[in-house]
Parts: C-alpha cells; structure tokens; sequence
C-alpha cells in the first residue's frame, strides 16, 4: 500500500519528497501531504471500510503511511451519538455529538494525530519522540510512546497544573518544565528540532500529524450512514483540526464514497481567545494574533497556525463563527453533562456554547443536521468547574437524616 | 544612518551570509525591491506581486506591519525592519 505522491507548499505549490520537513524552503508556507486519488478510488470501498476493525485504521489507504498501522491500533471510530435530549434543549430537530471524550488511550482527539505521528515516525527510523503541549498532546504522546517503544521528550510550561503533569508523568517520559509561557516553549522547541534528530509531533512530522484529525471527518460522514451533515460545528485552537475535518469531507466526495457535499462549517472558540473567529465576524483574511486569557486552556492559541485556512473554510462553505465567554463555556459543559450524560472539557464546553449562540442566531437551521465535535474528556480539567456544581447533600448515616433531605430534594426546597 | 534590516537564517545565503543589512528609508515594500538590487533574489522569497507573502511576518521597530499600513508601512532612516518566517517560529498544536 502506499498512496502518498508527495508533499506540497500549500502557498506556492513547490513539491517536496516524504521527509520529516513541515515548511516549504522557498517561501515559508505549510508542507501538506499528497495522495494520489485515482488509486486510492479504485482500492477503498465502502464495503471494505466496513469490514474493517472499528478504529481509524479503517481509514488507512487515506492516511499518509508506507506500511501497516504500528501505533494506536485502538484509537478512533468513537460514538456519534444522536443527542435528542440536548436537540430539544437547543430548540433543532437533528443534533449528533461526535464523542472524542473517549478516544483510546488518553481520551481525547489528540490520540488520532499521535497515531498517524508516530507511525510516521517509526517509519522514518527515529527512535525518539518529542512535543511541545500544554496537556492532551503531552498525555497522548507520553502514553502511546511508551506502548510503541519511543524515547520521550515532553516540553510544557513550568506553571501547568499539577493535574495535567501527572497525567504525562505516570507513563515515564522525560518532561521538561520550561520556564515560560506556551509560546516560548514552542520557540525553543523549534530551535531543538533543528538540533537533534528527533521526531517533534506538532513540529517537523506535523505535515503527517495533522493528517490523522482527518479520521474525525471520516467517521462522521460513515456514521451518518454515508452522508456529510448540513453543518458540522469545531473548536479552534490552531484551526487544524477544522481545515483537516473538512478535507476528509471533500476527500470521501473526491474518491466517490459520498455523492453529495453541501455542509456548512462553523468555528467555535473562547472569547478570550478568538483570533479565528474574529476575523470571520469582520471579514478580514488577517489573523490578528491575541494573547490568551481564558479558561480553556486548550484552546489557548493566540497566533494559530492555520487561522488563515480556517477562516477561509468557514467562509467559502457558507458557515460562520462563534465564541463565548468563560461562563457559558462552564454553562456549556454542565448543558452537555446533564442532557446527554457526557462530561466534556473546557473545549468542549466551547462547542456546546458556540453551537447554542449559532442556532439562537439563525446561523444554524433548527431543521437541519448538525454535528458538534466534543474532542476531550472533562475528568482532565475539572478544576474548571470549581464552584459551579449542584451542592452535595451531606448527611448523618441514619434514615431518619436521609428522609429529611429527600423530602426537601423530592418537594424542590 | 540607514535602515537596518535583519535577514532570517534561511534567507543569509542570499546576503553573503549577513545577519543585518542596511536598507533605504521609505515604504516597506520599496525598501524590499531595493534590497533585491543587491541581493538578487530575496524579493521574491519574501513577497509575490507587490504582497508580503502570507506566512513572512515582517516588523517595523517590533511592530508586525499588517496592524500598521502594512506593505505601505513608512520606515525612516534609523528603524529596525525584522524578517521572520511564521512557522520556523514554531506553531500551537
């Protein structure tokens, strides 16, 4: 197997061979993967997809490996769950979240793209694994690292909660806290990549990694029965993942799985971080880059990567932009946990919140079908919530106790 | 006193190797096609049809032009003009 032609300056179009290389030489634009369709129309088939192991393996033809999978056997193919109960409280007929709070291993997306990443990585022969991240992509890459034998280099900022340290620490990989914020860690890490050969996840294998979010795309459109929805709603930290959700959409139509493409795409992010959508709401095509203040931290991106892209997606597709505040960002965690019994992150409470906003607008049809991209587990950051639950009931262990406080629970006092 | 231009890494092969180099006070895309006079080349590695290119972030004095007049940017002798590729800076995952 083997469907990749190449990479391509996505600015300038200069062709590149398949290396650990991420940004074109001649004028400084992306590198992306290129795939030769035609094959790829002839081998992949709905009716092999299918009979594939429920993972986002499934996908592999579109994918931008040599071989076979080696990392991540049990990463994708998460539920899209039919949300009537948020549907209804959102005031829309057809609503779908597509549940990444339970990727396998380290529950969240992040798993799609380190799978790709260090399958890549494998083969390109290196022995060790690096990233620069503030939580999940530091769990996803500490955690399927070790399972896939790499040496580890973690690079995260010395202030992290403890929280998120521990949950990369318990797989062993070396972390280093730098002394700086998100952007300065990224700085120096660019700097190491050129030094050391190394396969930086997020840096020099990115144009391979990225490609993994497509997987997310894929399996929407194959759990729909086959179709692409009327709007898909993403959350926007560097704007990949929107850009790589839609190329998997366009793709599946290229290679003839879907017939049809009409889907409208939407930008969600935190008001104290909204480059992207900023520039959506005042039609400007230049990513003003901000500095993050808000409660979701994993989306705290103030220059993003691939602004640009995102933005121009959202246009082009008739879709619009969104962003909420951190108090319907908490607001939209606990909507999604009590409706539908899915406990989100800070992102995904973006998601939830921006999608409310999107339909109260008229910007989203109530009678259309919408999917919402819930990309990470809420157990990581549930210091967010702090001060915003329902009160506990605490009680002496007698019935006599009991009763009293069910009486007041049962008549609402 | 001229202009002092700082070259990134990737783009000193085209100025002999030079971190700095002295520009001529005066729009910021005219002081790019006077740079490619001496330094054959290097204007279209930094902007394609009169247009910085999308992903050179250029600063005047440490202020990113595109929020000043951007290639219209008026520069005097004595200001700092900073070329700095986007990604090479590192990206957000």
């Amino acid at each position: 197997m083997g469907y990749v032609r190449g990479l391509k300056c996505r600015e300038c179009n200069r062709e590149y061979p398949v290396d650990p290389i991420y940004v074109c030489e001649f004028c400084f634009g992306p590198l992306e993967v290129v795939y030769d369709y035609k094959e790829i129309k002839k081998a992949l088939k709905r009716r092999i997809i299918e009979r594939r192991e429920e993972n986002l393996w499934r996908y592999k033809e579109m994918l931008p490996i040599d071989g076979e999978p080696l990392v991540g056997l049990k990463s994708g193919f998460t539920p899209l769950v039919k949300a009537d109960n948020l549907a209804a409280a959102l005031g829309v007929k057809e609503l779908y979240v597509k549940d990444d709070t339970v990727v396998h291993p380290t529950l969240s997306f992040k798993d799609r793209v380190v799978a790709v990443a260090l399958t890549k990585a494998k083969e390109f022969g290196f022995d060790t694994v690096a990233c620069a991240s503030t939580g999940n992509l530091a769990h996803s890459v500490s955690a399927q690292g070790a399972k896939a034998g790499f040496k580890r280099f973690v690079f995260v900022p010395a202030s992290l909660e403890q929280s998120k340290i521990i949950a990369s620490l318990v797989y062993e990989p070396n972390l280093v806290a730098v002394e700086g914020n998100y952007d300065e860690v990224n700085r120096l890490c660019s700097e190491i990549a050129n030094k050391y050969r190394w396969a930086f996840v997020n840096i020099n294998i990115r144009p391979f990694y990225a490609e993994g979010s497509k997987t997310l795309g894929f399996e929407i459109i194959e759990q729909l029965g086959w179709e692409a929805p009327d709007n898909v709603v993403v959350p926007c930290a560097s704007g990949s993942l929107l850009t790589k959700v839609w190329k998997a959409f366009k793709e599946f139509r290229e290679i003839g799985l879907i017939k049809s493409l009409e889907t409208k795409v939407f930008a969600a992010q935190a008001t104290g971080c909204s480059p992207i959508t900023y520039a959506i709401k005042h039609g400007s095509d230049i990513i003003k880059p901000v500095r993050p203040n808000t409660l979701a931290k994993s989306l705290a991106i103030g220059n993003p990567a691939d602004g640009y892209y995102a933005s121009d997606i959202v246009n082009k597709t008739g879709g619009y932009g969104e962003d909420v505040s951190d108090e319907e960002i908490i607001d939209g965690i606990r909507l999604l946990a009590r409706t539908e019994g899915i406990f989100a992150e800070t992102a995904g409470g973006v998601t939830v919140a921006s999608a409310r906003k999107l339909i109260q607008n008229g910007k989203i049809g109530r009678n259309e079908k919408t999917v919402i991209c819930i990309t990470g587990n809420g157990l990581k950051t549930q210091e967010a919530l702090a001060g915003h639950m329902v009160e506990v009931h605490n009680i002496k262990p007698n019935m006599a106790a009991f009763e009293e406080i069910y009486k007041k629970i049962d008549t609402g006092q | 006193m001229a202009v002092k231009v700082r070259i990134p890494t990737p783009l000193q092969r085209l100025t002999q190797g030079k971190e700095e180099v002295a520009g001529k006070a005066g729009a910021v895309i005219d002081i790019i096609n006077d740079l490619e006079t001496r330094y054959p080349g290097i204007a279209e590695r930094i902007s394609e049809g009169g247009k910085v290119r999308r992903f050179v972030n250029i600063y005047v004095n440490e202020e990113d032009i595109r929020f000043l007049q951007a290639e219209r940017t008026l520069v005097n002798d004595g200001d700092e003009v900073s070329i700095v590729p986007a990604i090479a800076g590192g990206k957000g995952g």
